[in-house]
C-alpha cells in the first residue's frame, strides 16, 4: 500500500478537570488513513470519536501520541509553513450547519474566507469566479452567495459547510457527524454529494458517525471506539462480516434494519464491559486478517473467537 | 355524540390545523386520518416539518398559543366510572377538563429529549409519585410503593436508592426510563412517544424499544410512534402512517409498507436509507426539499420532487386509493387510468433482498 496521509499512533488524549480528576477521553488510539479513501470513526456519545477528529485538526493539544500528517509530525508546536499547510490541507465539516456558520456574513465570504487568508487569488472576479464554481460543485446556485445562512435549509446548510471544506482543495476532511442534523431523504443527498466530490478531488475523509448503516455504506475501513479505545478495526467488511469484540457484536445487533419480519424477531445483544471483566487497559492489539485487529487479552480473544 | 369507528380507541377525523406566523398562515396539517385501536401500535413517519409531531400534541392540548384548529375531530373512547362506554372530542373538551382527565392519566406522552423533560431539581422519585398522587389520588406511601414497582418496570435495578437521584446523575438512557416510568405512572390507555429514542445512541435505542414493546405487552396498551427512522418503525410498528406536507399519503400494516410500498416517497425513503447490504455506488435519494407550508400547494405537494410526477399531479390532488382493506395510499399512480410505472431498480432488488430474508421466518 501507499503511503499514508495520516497516521495516528498512541493518541492520549486527556483532558484535567480538577487537581485529583482527569478525564481520560482518548486512550493509545492507532490508525492510518491513506489517501482518498474514507475511514468511519463509530461509537456511542462519550467514546471519544469526536475528540480524536478534534485533536487530529489541532483544536485540541494532545496529551501525548504522534500525529503525522503527510510524514511531518502535526501533534504540538508548528513552525509557520506547516501550520499553514495544514490550515490548506485538512479541513472540517461540523455536525450542526446552523451554529456552524457565521449568521452575519454572506454565504459567498464564509465560503471564501479561506481563499482571502490565504491569498489564493489576484483579481475580486478570480474570487467570485471559484466562491460560483464551489456552489454549483455542491448543488448550490451561483447566485445563493448573496444570501445569508438563515436564509438556507438544513440539506442546504450542510451544503454550504461542504464547501467551504472543499474550497481550499483538502487531502483530508474530518466529517464530524456531518449528517446526524440531517432529515433521511436529505442525508442520502449529502452522502452521494461527499461520494462525487472524493470521486472528483480524490480526498480522504474521517466520517464520524453513530449511524452504522450509513457508515458501513460510505466507509472503506472502520474504527470501533469504547471508552475512548479502539476496540476493533478493519475494513468494513471485515468487520461488518465477522466481528469480533463484544462491543462491536452489540453495536450491529443494535442498529435497526427496514425489514419488520427480521426486525421484530431481533433482539438487541447487551454489552457491559464491567460484568464480562474486560479492562480495556490490558488489551493488547492483535491483528486477525489483513488489517482486521481487534483490542483484547490473549484470552479473551481464545474465548470471542472460539 | 360524533360516529367513531367500532374497534378505535382513539381517531382523527379531517383533522386539519394551521399556525398564524409572522410571515403568513402556515396550514402545517392538512386533513389527517388515523385510527389507533386497543393494544396496537402504530407509527407516524415523515420528515421534519411534515407535521407529525403537531398531529399528537392536537390530542393532548399542547398545540401552541398561534395553532388555529380549522375542522376535524379526534375522537377518544373510554370507559367512564360506571362502566358505561363514552365517547369525547379532545378538540372540545375545555383544556382544564383535558387536564384533569386525560392528559397524563388516560393519554401520556414520551418526549424527545430526557433531559428537558424532567425537573432538574426534583428527585426522580418525587417526579414519579407527582403523577400518581394527582391523577390516582393515592395517599404518600401507595405512591412511594407504586413509583418503585414502575422503576422496576422500566429496568432500573437498585430503585430504592434512584429514587433519591436528580435526572443529572443519570445517563441519557436512564433518564428516558425514568420519562417512561412517569408516563406509564397512571395506567394511561395511550402511550404517545413523540422521537422518544432520537437523542440516544443505537445501542441504547435498542434497549428502549424493546422495553416500550415489553411493557405493552405486559399492560395492554395502545402507542402512537413518531419517528422518522424506518429501522425503528420496523421493531416496533403493527401500523405505518408515512407523512408528507401536513398529509398522511400512506397507510397500510408494517408488511405491506415495508415489503409492497405504492407511493413514490415511501420509495423513497425506503430507498434513501442503506441497510447493511446495500452496496450500491449511489443511495437513490429524493431531490430537492419539502415544500414550504407558507404557500399553499397546488395539486401533489410531493410533485415537485418526484421522478413519477403525472400532469395532472399539477393540478389536483390525489384521493387516498385502496390497495387492500389496511393499505392505502394518495397517488395519482393507482389510478385505473395512470401509466404503469415500475419502482426504480435499485428499490426492487432491495424489497426482494427483504421478502427473501422475511421468509426465513415466515
Amino acid at each position: 500500500m501507499s503511503e499514508p496521509l495520516l497516521q495516528v499512533r498512541d493518541l492520549n488524549q486527556h483532558f484535567k478537570v480538577s487537581r485529583s480528576f482527569t478525564v481520560k477521553a482518548v486512550n493509545g488510539v492507532s490508525f492510518d488513513i491513506f489517501p482518498g479513501e474514507t475511514y468511519g470513526l463509530v461509537g456511542e456519545s462519550g467514546s471519544g470519536k469526536t475528540t480524536i477528529g478534534r485533536s487530529i485538526i489541532r483544536l485540541y493539544n494532545p496529551t501525548s501520541g504522534s500525529i503525522k500528517f503527510e510524514g511531518k509530525e502535526i501533534a504540538g508546536k508548528l513552525d509557520r509553513d506547516t501550520e499553514g499547510m495544514l490550515r490548506r490541507d485538512m479541513q472540517m465539516i461540523f455536525q450542526d450547519p446552523m451554529s456552524s456558520l457565521n449568521p452575519r456574513k454572506k454565504v459567498g465570504d464564509i465560503i471564501g474566507e479561506g481563499l482571502d487568508i490565504h491569498h489564493r487569488y489576484v483579481t475580486a472576479a478570480e474570487r467570485d469566479d471559484v466562491i460560483s464554481q464551489m456552489l454549483s460543485k455542491v448543488g448550490l446556485s451561483p447566485a445563493h452567495a448573496e444570501r445569508y445562512p438563515h436564509q438556507f435549509s438544513g440539506g442546504q446548510r450542510q451544503r454550504v459547510g461542504i464547501a467551504r471544506a472543499l474550497v481550499m482543495n483538502p487531502k483530508l476532511i474530518i466529517a464530524d457527524e456531518c449528517i446526524s442534523a440531517l432529515d433521511v431523504s436529505i442525508q442520502a443527498q449529502v452522502v452521494n454529494l461527499m461520494k462525487d466530490i472524493q470521486e472528483s478531488t480524490g480526498c480522504a475523509y474521517l466520517f464520524i458517525a453513530h449511524d452504522l448503516s450509513m457508515v458501513k455504506y460510505i466507509s472503506d475501513r472502520i474504527g470501533v471506539l469504547h471508552l475512548g479505545y479502539m476496540v476493533e478495526t478493519g475494513t468494513t467488511d471485515e468487520i461488518f462480516a465477522n466481528p469480533v469484540h463484544p462491543y462491536t457484536k452489540s453495536l450491529l445487533s443494535a442498529v435497526p434494519i427496514p425489514n419488520p419480519e427480521v426486525e421484530k424477531r431481533r433482539k438487541s445483544i447487551a454489552y457491559d464491559h464491567v460484568a464480562e471483566g474486560i479492562d480495556y487497559a490490558k488489551g493488547t492489539e492483535h491483528q486477525l486478517e489483513g488489517t482486521h485487529s481487534v483490542l483484547a487479552t490473549d484470552e479473551e480473544l481464545a474465548r470471542w473467537t472460539a | 355524540m360524533a360516529e367513531m369507528n367500532e374497534k378505535a380507541i382513539l381517531q382523527f377525523q379531517d383533522l386539519d390545523i394551521s399556525f398564524r406566523t409572522n410571515a403568513g398562515t402556515v396550514h402545517a396539517i392538512r386533513g389527517v386520518n388515523l385510527d389507533l385501536q386497543r393494544g396496537e401500535t402504530v407509527a407516524i413517519v415523515g420528515e421534519s416539518g411534515s407535521g407529525k409531531s403537531v398531529t399528537v400534541k392536537a390530542c393532548v392540548g399542547l398545540l401552541d398559543a398561534n395553532a388555529t384548529v380549522n375542522s376535524g375531530k379526534i375522537l377518544y373512547r373510554y370507559t367512564d366510572e360506571k362502566g358505561a362506554q363514552q365517547v369525547v372530542d379532545l378538540l372540545t373538551l375545555p383544556k382544564r377538563e383535558l387536564r384533569r382527565t386525560i392528559n397524563g392519566s388516560k393519554i401520556a406522552m414520551v418526549f424527545q429529549d430526557p433531559m428537558t423533560s424532567l425537573d432538574p431539581t426534583m428527585t426522580i422519585g418525587k417526579q414519579i409519585m407527582e403523577g400518581i398522587l394527582i391523577h390516582k389520588k393515592a395517599d404518600k406511601a401507595a405512591a412511594r410503593a407504586r413509583a418503585l414497582e414502575l422503576l422496576e418496570l422500566v429496568g432500573i435495578t437498585d430503585a430504592e436508592r434512584r429514587m433519591k437521584a436528580y435526572p443529572h446523575q443519570l445517563s441519557g438512557g436512564m433518564r428516558q426510563r425514568v420519562v417512561i416510568a412517569i408516563a406509564l405512572a397512571s395506567d394511561p390507555e395511550i402511550l404517545i412517544c413523540d422521537e422518544p429514542t432520537t437523542a440516544l445512541d443505537v445501542t441504547i435505542q435498542a434497549r428502549i424499544l424493546e422495553l416500550i414493546k415489553d411493557v405493552q405487552k405486559r399492560l395492554g396498551i395502545s402507542v402512537i410512534y413518531i419517528t422518522h427512522d424506518l429501522g425503528v418503525v420496523a421493531k416496533v410498528a403493527d401500523y405505518v402512517n408515512v407523512m408528507y406536507a401536513g398529509k398522511i399519503i400512506e397507510v397500510g400494516n408494517v408488511n405491506e409498507i415495508f415489503y409492497e410500498p405504492k407511493h413514490p416517497y415511501t420509495w423513497g425513503l425506503l430507498a434513501a436509507m442503506p441497510d447493511l447490504e446495500t452496496d450500491d455506488d449511489r443511495l437513490a435519494s429524493i431531490p430537492g426539499s419539502p415544500p414550504n407550508l407558507l404557500h399553499e400547494p397546488v395539486g401533489d405537494a410531493f410533485a415537485a420532487r418526484n421522478a413519477f410526477a403525472l400532469k395532472i399531479d399539477e393540478k389536483a390532488e390525489p384521493p387516498m386509493f385502496k390497495i387492500s382493506d389496511t393499505h392505502y395510499a394518495a397517488t395519482w399512480l393507482l389510478h385505473p387510468d395512470a401509466p404503469k410505472v415500475e419502482m426504480p431498480t435499485e428499490l426492487v432488488a432491495r424489497l426482494e433482498r427483504a421478502r427473501k430474508e422475511a421468509e426465513k421466518y415466515l
